[in-house]
This record gives C-alpha cells, structure tokens and sequence, in this order.
C-alpha cells in the first residue's frame, strides 16, 4: 500500500500524520518506507530523528555547447520551449535554471555539439529509525522546481507493506507528482474558513488524478460541521479526527510525536492504520 | 510605491490572516494573493469582480490521431513519460506534458501540436480596502510561477495609474518556483513563522532565500507564547542573519473567529492579537520609511 498524505492549505497536519503513523505502523512490526517529499520545507526528520545512513546528490541534466563544434545555426534556441538556450551573436548563452531538462536541444543540434552535464539542484537523505525507512529530498535553496527532485526520491525508494508520502502544501505540480502513483491519498484539514476553502481545492486535484482519498480533520472540535457536510457532499469518507489540544500543538514545537506523549492519539493513530489496511 | 511580500516557508503559519489585517490597517493598498495554489484572502476581504482573464500557462502536446503512424518516436523522446498508449490509443497525458515540444519537432508525420494551455484563471477585482489582483489555478495546474509574475505585475501597474504606494502580497508556503516569483524585486519580504522547531527550520531557509535574492527582511513570531524558548532562537537566528525583527503575535481564538467571521482580525477585536498585529504593522511602516536594512 502506497499511501500519500496531502492538503492544499499548508501547516494543517501533513508531517504530524505522516510521521505518527509511520511509528505506529513500524511498532506493529510493518515494513514502513516514509517519503518526505516537501522538498521546499521537509519536516519529517524533527520528528522521527533517523541515523542518516547516506546522501546523495539529485542532478539534472542541463546542455553544455562544444563553441569548437556549433556553427551557430540556432536550431537549439529554436527548440527550446523555456529560453534556456539562447544563441546570440556569435555565442550561445545557456540559463540553466530556466532548463527544463527536456534533451530537445542535444537531439536537434546537427553537428552534435551539445551535451547534456548534470547539475546539482538537491540532496536526497536515506535513514532508518525504529523500523523506519526514511528517505527525504531537500530543494537547494534558490532552486525553483521541485518535481525531479521528488521523482528523484521516489525512484531511490524501495517497495515496501507500507509506503507512506508525505507530500508538499498546494494543489500544483510538487504535489501531483509527489502523490502520482499512490494507492490512495490522505487529504490533511483542518476545520477553518480558509481549510474548508483549500480542502475543496485539495479534492478537486486528487479527483482530477484518479486517485481515491478519504480526510483527516485535524485540530477538530466545535466547528468541523461544514467540514463534515463537504465530505458527505463530495462523498468522501473522513478517516480520522484528530482533537485539538494545546498539549499536543506545544508537544509539537518541541519536536515530539503526539503518539508517544498522549495514549488517545496513539489509539487513533492505530485505528486509522487499520482502517487503511483493512480496505481493498 | 512600496511591495511588501508576506510568505513563511512553512505552511499555515498565518500569512493571509496577517495580510487581510495589513489590508485594513493600510488605508488604501492594492492587494495580491499569490498564493495561486490555495488563495484564501478573497475570504476576509471579499472582493467584488472588475474583469476575469485566462490563464495561458504554457504549452501541451496534443496528438492528431488521423496523421499518428504509430511509429512511437515521440514516446520514446519524452523524458516526461507523458505519451503512453500504442495505435489509437496513443495519447498525451496533459498534467504530466511538459509543453516542452521535443514531440511534436520530431514527430516524423508532423502529427503532433503545442496548444496553449489554460491552467487557471485571475481576476481584478475591487476591496474596501483598494484594488486587488488574485487567481485561481486549475486543479493540478502547471507554472504558477508565471501565474504569480502576471498577478505581481498588474499589481504594480495598478498601483501606478492610480498612485498607490503600498502593494501587499501574500505568498505561498515553501521555497520553490511561486515563491520565487513573489518576492524578486520587492522592497521588504515579512516571514511569518511560528515558535516550533519545524516553524525554526523552514525560517531559516526561508531567510536563505530572501538573503540569496538580496532582498530585505523582517520576521514576526506567531502564536510565540505556544513555545517562548523557540521564539526567543528564531529571533536570535533573525538577529545573526541580519533579519528585522517585526514583532511577535500572541495565541488568540481571536483569528479564527475572525477568518469565520469573514472580517480582519484588527476589526474584528482590539485586543490580544489584534493589538500585537497593529504594533507589527507600525514597525513595518516605519521600516520601509526608515529604510537602512543589512540585507
């Protein structure tokens, strides 16, 4: 099972759901693989701390021009959908941000003198804690676009019982690339104007992917009633409700898993893991 | 005319809550939500429509099945995985398309064309508190990047015709591509954070964009009783990196009876919060008149 943890309005619970029931499943003696795909902000290891077993860089490939072989002709600029190569007068400028990685300009150049040399856009951490399997990718900081670097992540981690993806905030690309491929997603809420509004978004994009999702009220008390009736509505079930308590918001700023500081989230936590296991 | 661009690098730290306060407190301001993916703020400020506009995000591939040979060429060039299928059944996967055109260049029987692809909508629209520039992308919409430097740049625009001296932008959570886009060239980016070691880490990424950029900076805490200590670091951190230090803002149902409410917390009440947020606002205003920032 491969299940992704989503929202579209940021800071409603991704990371607190993904990390407890990761450990939640790891005690029952699950093999978990927990996938931080927030590459812009990842936020998993101050919780589930692991002992970094690797790193490694994550590249792309961006074009290099032989000027000994160009005879500038200018088919590469031509091509090129993102202005990224730019002939001009009697050089070709390169933009690598700009790069799309696409290979359209080494396939059209006639006179073979464009190569294709990686750069460096992020780093991917593999780790393992208490039968965790934990893998997180971190964007450099001024680097634009996430997604190779989530497809990076997801390409270097291995199948397991449970995958759990812990995806970025928003309804864009970063997310449909990080929950692509998912079982079925988590959308993350919480019962405000402003979670109601982006929770909408949220499904519309996993509906639009095909991928079946269930909710999470996180922080819910007296007002999760709208919430409730956007679900029945949509027909969504909601997987869980989570109380909202300042012991668990001030354990959270210290770092520390609301599974192992209070036992009623710790029951939660493992209903709604076998709820999940126990569908098809 | 001043840009102020309020983002967080973690999401829900209250960036639009901050905003809508900054509308009112403002007078008048043009306002922008560039925050494409999730924008919240038309809630609070509840804007009335002047003009809504397509948004042309790029480019998609579309495959015209009567001149398709089936040769599979263009499946075997896409590093996006975007065609897949075979005979008929061959065809473009529009959220995964990159509009990159490498298909359609190559395609031997010329079967393939780019088409503009709509990925949203924006709006012009008119507030209480000023003009104000949002949109709305589409369910797994592409470049909102671009969508943000469109919204930033009628922004400005506005606030020139009608002599407007403060553009307030909200921002999206993160570090990536939109975020980018909000604060390139603006006068002063106000983090909002929170005092957890989550909301500390993303800080300082955060920080180490705007300081990339070389754009000034300021930070405010929020809910900064929730953890004192971790309030006192992030201040600390702003203080070493050279990041103003706008103010903290205390825990208060408040905000969020005013976000039900539909109304800025500054008008919402008087007090508690909403006087901390009054405070931020004076400490912004007088940086931005002031100037004289370490970047």
């Amino acid at each position: 099972m491969r299940i992704g943890i989503a929202s579209g309005k940021g800071g409603t619970g991704k990371t607190t759901v993904a990390t407890n029931l990761a450990r939640v499943a790891a005690r029952e003696e699950k093999r978990v693989v927990y996938l931080d795909c927030d590459v812009e902000e990842p936020n998993g290891q101050i919780f589930l701390e692991p002992e970094v077993k690797w790193r490694r860089p994550v590249t792309v490939p961006v074009p290099e021009v032989d000027e000994e072989l160009c005879d500038l002709c200018g088919q590469c600029g031509d091509i090129c959908g993102f202005s990224a190569i730019v002939p001009i007068g009697k050089k070709v400028l390169i933009f690598p941000q700009l790069c799309h990685s696409c290979g359209g300009c080494r396939l059209v150049c006639p006179l073979d003198a464009i190569a294709e040399i990686p750069r460096e856009v992020a780093t991917l951490t593999a780790g393992e804690v208490d039968g965790v399997e934990y893998f997180q990718g971190l964007l450099k900081i001024g680097e634009a676009m996430s997604p190779p670097v989530i497809r990076a992540l997801k390409a270097v981690a291995p199948q397991a019982e449970l995958v759990i993806v812990d995806a970025p905030p928003g309804t864009s690309c970063p997310v449909v690339e990080a929950v692509r491929g998912c079982d079925k997603v988590l959308l993350v809420t919480e019962p405000t104007p402003f979670g109601l509004h982006d929770l909408e978004l949220a499904l519309d994009t996993i509906g639009c992917l095909g991928i079946p999702c269930e909710v999470v009220i996180n922080r819910a008390g007296l007002n999760g009633e709208a919430t409730r009736e956007l679900c029945r509505s949509r027909t969504v079930e909601i997987a869980a409700e989570l109380p909202d308590r300042r012991s668990i918001a001030e354990a959270y700023s210290r770092g520390e898993m609301a599974v192992d500081v209070d036992p009623d989230f710790r029951d939660r936590f493992v209903a709604l893991l076998h709820r999940i296991e126990d569908q098809p | 005319m001043k840009q102020i661009v309020i983002i967080s690098g973690k999401g829900g730290t209250g960036k639009t809550s901050l905003v809508a306060s900054f509308a009112a407190l403002a007078g008048t301001s043009v306002l922008a939500d560039c925050d494409v993916d999730a924008a919240d703020l038309h809630l609070v400020v509840k804007p009335s429509p002047v003009s809504s506009h397509e948004f042309i995000g790029g480019k998609v591939a579309v495959i015209d099945g009567e001149r398709c040979t089936d040769c599979g060429t263009c499946t075997d060039l896409c590093r996006f995985d975007a065609i897949a299928g075979e005979s008929e059944e061959r065809a473009v996967d529009s959220i995964a398309c990159e509009g990159c055109g490498v298909c359609a260049w190559f395609c031997p029987g010329q079967a393939i064309d780019l088409v503009d692809a709509v990925e949203g909508e924006w709006y012009l629209s008119k507030t209480r508190f000023g003009p104000m520039v949002h949109a709305r992308l589409n369910p797994a919409g592409e470049n909102s990047g671009k969508l943000v430097s469109l919204l930033r740049a009628e922004a400005r625009s506005i606030a020139d015709t009608r002599k407007i001296d403060t553009v307030l932008i909200d921002g999206s959570p993160g570090i990536g591509c939109p975020v980018i886009a909000s604060i390139t060239g603006a006068d002063l980016v106000l983090v909002v954070t929170e005092p957890t070691l989550s909301g500390l880490h993303d800080f300082e990424r955060v920080i180490g964009l705007t300081r990339h950029f070389a754009i000034p900076s300021m930070v405010v805490v929020n809910k900064y009783d929730i953890n004192e200590a971790n309030t006192r670091r992030v201040e600390e951190l702003a203080t070493r990196l050279g990041t103003g230090v706008a103010g903290r803002v205390r825990f208060d149902p408040a905000v969020t009876e005013a976000q039900v409410e539909g109304a800025p917390l500054v008008e919402h009440s008087s007090n508690g919060a909403a006087s901390d947020v009054v405070d931020v606002w004076k400490r912004v205003r007088w940086t931005l008149s002031e100037g004289g920032f370490v970047t």
